[in-house]
């Protein structure tokens, strides 16, 4: 029977790491590995004696297998910017630019997963429950959303902070109120000012700095436009070629991930539909009450700049710190886009505001949900009177 | 006055095996059981010891709490032996058959004269009674009193369910009497659910609508959910469409008379079809034979999301009348979790067999992954025509907040309502024990 060889090592290794094993306190990184291998051969005992293939498991590694464009093109583009800071671009030949930028962005990724893995299993181990694949998909979304020169050990603070904080502290995996991989995030902004905003986080000079071509600013397209100027090109935009966070800048790779998540039916596309309305709707209104630049801005740009995209496709999503009924996913996510362009537009300190809009409707969305299910009750007692 | 209702939310689990329409040899079964473990909320006393002699009709048991509902002998012949579990809890009483089938008179004259406590009287003492089931809570009616309305449901659309406008075809007159017989128990309406187009359509005395669309459409739930919601306080009485037939016959021919046409399902079973036993029969003599033998298989009384898991020679039950065999599904799947899934079944959109809508699959009894806390929302909504918000229900049984539950609808709701939940759930949460616990805690508060 194939793969019965795998399933012979771990029966006859098992009870070390059972309770009195002498390998017991590695129990949970035993069992993670186990389920990792194989699906078991659990089979039911009540209720429904057929279940659907579909678990947790699969559901995450699908954000994951979602993220993958974005973050390739990620990658990419570090290199991209580098060497058009350095004005070597048109040298360099396409492998050395990705590979420039895949060896700045692995560390990271590598980083955000050993801490918040090691974080997981610890708690596993302490609580004695299998461990949640919850992690797999803010291991990833953390390091696309950071600056590429934030620095290593601010990665695994931050970290650290969101998987204990934000989400062990409320009992793991479907529990926690914020998303994760945003309380990292804010984590940092908050913690580390200097390093996440300005002109100089977003693109890796490292040695070369000195060799940077004249007119480079390496500001966010946000960023000059914060200041009153307007300077990008909306399709560079689009497809991603910008300064930015490591994974935020391709709208163009993030469609490729929405399409994913839309057609497997992994993300609710109602609340990214939702976000987008929201913030084209504030856009157009900023349009025409536009007193400065930046609220000159047409529209639907707010689409391509900044986290818009990723914020929109891949944290909002997020099935556990969103709203969970039908109707209160609309709202959530129209008040997510609203918010997100207000923040950004008209907040002085700082131009970006799809992190805060997210987090601050995470907070909401029980309430949201409240209403909803306020409504869902008195619509059954409504009926009451009527049928008696 | 009938009306058509397109129900949208559900899902048809498309497993190999549906039940050919073909009658096959009757079966010559000696054996018989009755299992008090089949009704929720049943304590039994026994009325009966091993070796007593008894016939069709004849109390096997009743319940403790409510001594007036009796368990009666399907067949006639002598009691076999009483299996009990663990702490003595009775599991089945086995019935010997003597192969003459002969049953006690209830014989109380035509139906039209009948009053609505001879009516209660004879179904209590025929042991019909409890193969009825009251909503709330999916329990056994009481007695002493008056359901708001009581709606039968015509057909089943739970997967490889049998085919009742084939197996009652010849049960026409009997379906009327049923009929009849309840509509003497109830001030309100008797209520019919069927599929549209039925041969069933032309009877009397009862309001018929039909149900169009995806399983559970066939569920008396998600009928009276369309037609005339249970809000606090009301009781209704339900059943299916077969118990009715034994209802019929039982004021027509003043006999219990329990035989039905059972469908044998299911991708391990060799040939399929239908087989003519009297509830309670034994399982072996229905599927010797006929399985496959392949793979190690799991035998359910029912189908494959409510039914009952039984052994090979075990005992079908007196309100289920199919028979499933699927594998058991007991051996590790490496790296299933990233499978392209051809062959995987599902109601997500994360498997390639959604690109195959029309094909048949075999499912197995293996959970496909470990529990987890509720992650996904928006799950069960899709495949539960019924307009609460199950996870709010179940999490408010979860947290024992009794106000709560009620306010999300535990009335509306049994477990096999909400068996499709269960199914699809990402999580792999026990959504039918988790309700049956609410429904528990219910009847407990509520007296």
């Amino acid at each position: 029977m194939k793969g019965q060889g795998i399933k012979k090592f771990y029966d006859k290794h098992r009870p070390k790491f059972e309770k009195g094993g002498k390998l017991h306190p590695f129990q949970s990184v035993f069992e993670g590995f186990e389920t990792f291998l194989y699906v078991p051969d659990k089979t039911t005992k009540k209720g429904s004696h057929v279940r659907d293939y579909i678990d947790l498991k699969r559901t995450m590694i699908f954000v994951v297998l979602a993220v993958v464009p974005t973050m390739l093109f990620g990658m990419y583009n570090i290199g991209y910017q580098h060497f058009h800071a350095i004005g070597e671009f048109a040298q360099t030949g396409f492998w050395d630019v990705f590979f420039y930028g895949f060896l700045r962005v692995l560390p990271v990724i590598v980083v955000s997963y050993a801490v918040g893995l090691g974080i997981e299993f610890t708690f596993a181990q302490i609580k004695g429950h299998e461990i949640n694949e919850g992690y797999l998909v803010s291991g990833i979304l953390i390091p696309l959303i950071i600056p590429i020169d934030t620095p290593l050990w601010m990665v695994a603070v931050a970290v650290a902070f969101s998987v204990i904080i934000a989400k062990e502290a409320f009992g793991g995996t479907g529990m926690n109120i914020w998303n994760p991989a945003l309380i990292a995030r804010a984590f940092l902004f908050f913690a580390y000012p200097a390093h996440m905003s300005g002109d100089s986080v977003w693109i890796r000079l490292g040695q070369e700095a000195d060799k940077v071509v004249d007119g480079f600013s390496g500001a966010t397209p946000l960023g000059l436009a914060l200041a009153g100027n307007i300077d990008y090109n909306v399709w560079d935009a689009f497809w991603g070629f910008i300064p930015g966070s490591i994974g935020e800048t391709s709208t163009f790779a993030i469609l490729l991930g929405a399409a994913f998540l839309i057609i497997t039916g992994i993300g609710s596309w109602r609340i990214m539909l939702a976000t987008v309305i929201g913030a084209l709707f504030t856009g157009i209104i900023l349009n025409i009450f536009a007193v400065n630049p930046f609220m000159e801005i047409p529209f639907w740009h707010h689409l391509f700049l900044g986290g818009f995209a990723f914020g929109a496709i891949f944290m909002t999503t997020d099935p556990v710190s969103a709203a969970q009924t039908n109707r209160g996913k609309w709202i959530y996510g129209i008040l997510i886009g609203v918010l997100a362009i207000i923040i950004r537009v008209l907040n002085p300190a700082y131009p970006e505001g799809v992190m805060l809009a997210i987090l601050l409707m995470n907070t909401f969305a029980p309430l949201i949900d409240h209403y909803v299910v306020q409504g869902n009750i008195r619509k059954r007692l409504k009926r009451a009177p009527a049928t008696v | 006055m009938s009306n058509t209702i397109k129900i949208k939310k559900g899902f048809d689990i498309k497993l190999k095996g549906k039940a050919d329409l073909s009658i096959g040899k009757a079966v010559e079964a000696s054996r018989y059981a009755v299992k008090p473990t089949e009704f929720s909320g049943l304590k039994p006393k026994l009325s009966v010891k091993a070796d007593d002699i008894v016939q069709a009709g004849t109390p096997l048991f009743f319940d403790k709490a409510h001594p007036e509902v009796k368990f009666t002998s399907p067949v006639s012949g002598k009691v076999k032996s009483v299996n009990r579990g663990e702490r003595r809890r009775i599991l089945e009483i086995e019935i010997e058959s003597d192969g003459k089938f002969e049953s006690v008179d209830f014989s109380k004259g035509e139906i039209k004269t009948l009053d609505r406590e001879t009516v209660k009287q004879t179904l209590l003492d025929s042991g019909l009674w409890p193969l009825m089931v009251q909503r709330p809570f999916g329990v056994i009616p009481k007695a002493d009193e008056t359901p708001r309305d009581i709606f039968i449901t015509g057909f089943d659309s739970a997967p490889l369910a049998p085919d009742y406008e084939f197996t009652l075809k010849d049960e026409k007159e009997n379906i009327q009497a049923g009929i009849d017989v309840l509509s003497k128990l109830t001030d309100g309406k008797v209520y019919l659910g069927l599929r549209p187009g039925s041969e069933f359509a032309s009877l009397k005395g009862v309001e018929v609508n039909y149900f169009d669309g995806p399983h559970p459409a066939g569920n008396v739930g998600v009928q009276i959910h369309k037609t005339a919601p249970i809000n606090k306080g009301d009781v209704v009485w339900t059943l299916n469409i077969q118990t009715l037939v034994y209802i019929g016959r039982l004021f027509s021919t003043a006999k219990l008379n329990l035989e039905r046409l059972v469908a044998i399902t299911g991708s391990e079973v060799k040939k399929t079809g239908y087989v003519k036993a009297i509830a309670g029969t034994a399982i072996k003599p229905l599927i010797e034979n006929n399985t496959k033998k392949e793979v190690n298989e799991r035998f359910i009384s029912g189908n494959v999301l409510t039914g009952e898991k039984v052994e090979e020679t075990g005992y079908t039950g007196l309100t289920q009348n199919q028979v499933t065999v699927i594998p058991e599904g007991d051996k590790i799947e490496p790296f299933g979790w990233i499978s392209p899934g051809f062959n995987k079944f599902t109601a997500s959109k994360t498997f390639l067999s959604k690109l195959m809508p029309k094909k048949e699959y075999t499912l197995n009894a293996n959970y496909h992954g470990g529990e987890r806390a509720f992650v996904i929302s928006g799950q069960y909504e899709k495949v539960l025509p019924i307009d609460i918000l199950p996870v709010y229900l179940l999490k408010a049984i979860l947290v024992n907040d009794i106000d709560k539950m009620e306010n999300m609808g535990i009335f509306e709701v049994i477990e096999e309502d909400m068996a499709l939940c269960e199914y699809v759930c990402t999580s792999k949460i026990e959504v039918q024990s988790i309700l049956r616990n609410g429904m528990d805690t219910m009847i407990k508060e509520l007296g």
